[in-house]
């Protein structure tokens, strides 16, 4: 007796309906582990090498000197002052005179924690005057100026700020 | 009088056929525009933190080096000595010539090595740079 297999008689198909949602899973999950870590940071322009441009020397008058020493002191137009205050003294300057450079120069020994710290400070000084012109011009605080009005601040507030040449000691 | 309203005979739902297709469109968006580079960081390292931060948005034109708590320091996935910075920083400013090089410094290095760097990669003319730097909370 010859046993026969019964066929059913419904088409075979593998259901897809879940198709979308296993690869809304595998985006999510995409989604989750990719790290996007951003690059946060001090930009600055370094100066071309020395051996191309001829030394410029700057009028005395125009340069506000920041020198900061190993132990974190710091010396700006011969004056001493810490560390926190530098913003203050540089944006006071900057005021009177707008066009100035700020140089900074540090000792070989000096914590590169320091340097970072006094950066930040003259960063901090050219905010300053630049939220003072953004609330004068424009009658609004930077954070809701559109992005024109951003590039005419930035071009009229001129951050110049110079890493000074460093000694030759070796 | 009553009036009944017309129903179509046609079946009414959304055809979700091509779902998983647009999903998977979009997972392959994402999968290709992430930039997936790994280094091996073989130097210790602790940043310091600013209050004046910025983001740098394009990861492509930047190169990293970092300054490890010994001093020793690295580009890519190789330590190297202060001399050859200037070779490799023009090699990347020939490759990209919008680079920027981002310092990642152990914040308690001294400025003796960052000046040098800075030094080299001024002799190889890759000007832009970018302190790495956290937020200060």
């Amino acid at each position: 007796m010859a046993m026969l297999r019964k066929r059913s008689s419904r088409d075979v198909e593998i259901p897809t309906s879940s198709m979308a949602d296993i690869s809304f899973l595998l985006l999510l999950f995409f989604l989750v582990t990719t790290i996007i870590d951003v690059d946060t940071g001090i930009g600055l322009v370094l100066p071309p090498p020395v051996e191309e441009t001829d030394i410029v020397k700057m009028d005395p008058d125009r340069i506000i000197k920041v020198l900061v020493n190993s132990s974190g002191d710091v010396l700006i137009n011969d004056e001493v002052a810490t560390l926190a205050q530098i913003h203050e003294i540089v944006a006071n300057k900057l005021r009177a005179k707008p066009k100035m450079v700020v140089s900074i120069k540090t000792d070989r020994e000096t914590p590169y924690r320091v340097y970072i710290g006094a950066l930040d400070e003259i960063k901090q000084a050219y905010n300053i005057l630049r939220e003072e012109y953004a609330l004068q011009t424009f009658g609004a605080g930077l954070k809701e100026l559109s992005k024109e009005q951003m590039d005419s601040v930035r071009d009229n507030v001129r951050q110049s700020i110079s890493i000074a040449e460093p000694e030759r000691t070796r | 009088m009553k009036f009944k309203k017309k129903q179509a005979s046609t079946k009414q739902n959304v055809p979700t056929a091509s779902l998983p297709d647009i999903i998977f469109m979009l997972l392959i968006f994402f999968m290709v525009t992430t930039v997936l580079r790994e280094y091996d960081i073989k130097v210790q390292y602790t940043l310091p933190s600013a209050t004046q931060i910025e983001k740098i948005d394009n990861k492509r034109i930047v190169t990293y080096i970092w300054v490890g708590r010994d001093g020793r320091v690295q580009i890519d996935d190789n330590i190297v000595v202060i001399p050859e910075i200037q070779s490799i920083a023009a090699k990347k400013r020939r490759e990209v010539p919008q680079v920027i090089m981002s310092l990642r410094v152990d914040e308690g290095s001294r400025m003796g090595v960052v000046t040098d760097i800075q030094q080299q990669l001024r002799k190889g003319d890759a000007l832009r740079i970018n302190y790495s730097a956290l937020q200060k909370i």
